[in-house]
């Protein structure tokens, strides 16, 4: 990475971040639906705490998944109604790298709090003090891939005025293998197993995401905004 | 050869050119379908498990193989009108996505007739079942983004670039369900695939899938035609071919 | 296929663009080159593409036909170097509500392919924004606004501006202002094009214009 490169992406990461902690409600409404959506579990199903357990690495993961796509449409919307969108693809510098800015900047304000906050949930639904560990590790792995597959679909979407529900259909299928690896390593660990297999997976899965997913996000805003 | 394929990327040539295919290719499947379905369901023995119920195989395996196809025809082609900037490619891929949603969902319907014989109930989440559904999810998710998009280019190259990103998850996605499926029912579930399959079963099999293929391209060439006469009303050439019809 | 005469060696230089929206024709065959000094205004109705052309020379939007050369060289196949050249202010300018004028000019700065331009405090003073560094853009007026993007094409000097609409909410003393800039630029041996229907005080050699209407 040339210097000036490293100083753009540098300056949209901050960027982002600045923007985000300006308006605030946006990192704090999907954590809310998080909550929100988790503690619903019991009170539907049972607040039986051997149901609850076995429940649990499920609805926390759903959860997760249904809150990633919540703030998924802040990464590219905003900056698509108010055209800094254009200029950031009339950057001479490469346009993926300046995504991958973006999607950073989307997974600290979305997924970092998402994990600070799963063990507290965890306790909620009764999982087991051996499971945390592996709960942490599936969210640190697998989040990052949610904003990274999740950017494909806004920069597919960001054109259109109601692309909110469009978002979900066409993201949500692309989660299952995260959501499946993830909830289970969760619930092995839970069963005092071994987990190293899952967390290799959901690793490789996100250096995949991190190495091609820029690149159809770039490809796929360059098709939105014409 | 290389100028025939050039001809065929302008939509004018195509037209002429699938038009003079499609009742060859009509012809073709009904009699294939006829030779397939009379050996697959009275010559092919009954199966010394299941009865006469495994008959469904015959309509279903092949439709599930064609879903899987399509995907693979419809993302490539998507591809080609991404990088080298080809109508014919993206018209070809627009036309395909409803056809291969269609197979995918006679493989659902057709999986799921055969596991209230086999199972004793209409759905099961056994592997196959549900990385079909997944596939239908994304044909979805394609027509979807395809028709919220008003303008023809930019609908097809969004459409190529989400068929790309499918076609790399498609394998992932089927893994990932292979195993989570080997870990909540193990073996006691029959495979649709079984490894030993009697010759008088594999060539009924084998008939209808060259049927479904060949009733693919008609379908698909009738489509792209269909589309073609679409996307090129302001042209001369259709104008032309309007006024001599009427 | 390439041109039978070569593009020219400086500036910008268009060829049998066209360019439909839905069923409609929006321009076909244009052909026109921009040299350095030189202006160039895009005329037209509401709704003859003026937009659109703009976007289009910008590589924002494909045209139908027809190639853009900078410099000789295709600008398709060497993206990176025109865009290190080019500024473009659009309709939605791409000014952050959230964010104060300097710090929208920082983020360009670091966006943007010229060097050793003006301090950001600098280019905010020349278009009339002393004093609003500071406050959120949001709270400034559209015209305002469109002040801070303006700034931007003093901070990253460039040889060729695109301005879709410059004036559009500006207020009689600003328009002189931007007006000088863009007379400064192009006099200095820069290059803009612009969609305007305010009249620019340059001489006929560094004027030119293309009406799409016809």
């Amino acid at each position: 990475m040339t210097n000036s490169l490293l100083a753009a992406f540098v300056v949209i990461l901050r960027r982002d971040l600045t923007l985000a902690l300006r308006t605030r409600s946006e990192i704090a409404n999907p954590l809310l639906f998080f909550v929100i959506v988790i503690s619903l579990f019991p009170l539907a199903v049972s607040p039986e705490p051997k149901v609850l357990q076995t429940l649990a690495p499920g609805v926390i993961w759903v959860a997760a998944l249904l809150a990633t796509m919540l703030s998924l449409d802040s990464i590219f919307r905003s900056d698509f109604e108010d055209g800094a969108l254009e200029q950031m693809l009339l950057s001479p510098h490469s346009t993926s790298i300046l995504v991958l800015a973006k999607v950073l900047a989307h997974w600290l304000v979305t997924g970092v709090p998402l994990i600070l906050l799963s063990p507290l949930l965890g306790v909620l639904l009764n999982l087991p003090t051996e499971a945390m560990p592996a709960l942490l590790a599936t969210l640190a792995l697998g989040t990052p891939v949610l904003s990274l597959v999740g950017a494909i679909g806004v920069a597919l979407t960001v054109g259109l005025r109601r692309g909110g529900v469009l978002l979900s259909l066409l993201v949500l299928p692309l989660y299952i293998p995260v959501l499946i690896f993830a909830s289970n390593a969760i619930a092995t660990a839970g069963a005092g197993l071994e987990i190293r297999g899952q967390l290799y997976f959901l690793a490789a899965l996100l250096a995949l995401a991190l190495t091609l997913s820029p690149f159809a996000t770039a490809a796929a805003l360059r098709i939105s905004l014409r | 050869m290389w100028s025939f394929f050039h001809r065929l990327a302008s939509p004018k040539h195509f037209y002429a050119f699938a038009g003079r295919l499609i009742p060859w290719l009509g012809w073709i499947t009904l009699l294939l379908m006829l030779a397939g379905l009379y050996t697959g369901l009275f010559v092919a023995p009954t199966d010394y498990q299941q009865g006469e119920s495994y008959r469904i195989i015959f309509v279903h395996v092949p439709a599930a193989w064609m879903s899987m196809f399509v995907y693979m025809v419809m993302a490539i082609s998507g591809g080609i009108g991404l990088v080298w900037k080809m109508k014919m490619a993206d018209i070809v891929a627009a036309s395909a996505a409803p056809i291969g949603a269609a197979f995918t969902f006679l493989a659902l319907v057709t999986g799921s007739l055969w596991g209230k014989p086999m199972w004793g109930t209409w759905w099961i989440w056994d592997a196959r079942l549900t990385s079909e559904l997944i596939l239908l999810f994304l044909y979805l998710g394609f027509i979807a983004l395809g028709s919220a998009i008003e303008d023809k280019r930019t609908a097809a190259n969004a459409c190529a670039v989400l068929a790309l990103v499918g076609l790399v998850n498609i394998p992932i996605i089927h893994y990932s369900v292979e195993w989570w499926n080997t870990l909540h029912q193990g073996s006691t579930v029959t495979r649709f695939d079984r490894p030993a399959m009697a010759t008088s079963m594999l060539i009924p099999l084998l008939i209808m899938f060259l049927a479904y293929k060949i009733y693919f391209f008609l379908v698909l060439f009738m489509r792209t035609r269909a589309e073609i006469l679409d996307r090129e009303r302001n042209t001369g050439w259709v104008k032309q071919l309007v006024t001599e019809a009427s | 296929m390439k041109p039978a005469n070569a593009p020219a060696r400086e500036g910008l230089e268009v060829r049998n663009l066209s360019c439909s929206r839905e069923d409609r024709q929006l321009f076909s065959d244009l052909d026109f080159s921009l040299k350095p000094g030189m202006a160039l205004q895009i005329e037209g109705p509401n709704g003859s593409g003026k937009t659109t052309l703009l976007r289009i020379l910008c590589g924002l939007r494909l045209a139908d036909e027809g190639s853009i050369y900078w410099n000789s060289l295709d600008t398709l196949e060497h993206r990176s170097e025109y865009l290190a050249e080019l500024a473009y202010i659009g309709h939605n300018h791409g000014v952050k509500g959230e964010l104060t004028p300097l710090e929208n000019l920082r983020v360009a700065r670091a966006l943007g392919g010229g060097q050793g331009g003006l301090g950001e405090d600098e280019a905010l003073e020349k278009v009339g924004l002393f004093g609003f560094e500071d406050v959120p853009s949001r709270t400034l007026s559209a015209g305002q606004r469109r002040r801070v993007a303006l700034a931007r094409l003093l901070i990253n000097p460039v040889p060729l501006w695109i301005l879709d609409e410059p004036f559009t909410a500006i207020d009689i003393q600003g328009q002189s202002q931007i007006e000088a800039m863009i007379t400064h630029h192009v006099l200095d041996g820069g290059m803009a094009v612009l969609t305007s229907h305010h009249p620019l005080d340059l001489s006929a050699d560094h004027l030119s214009s293309v009406n799409l209407a016809s």
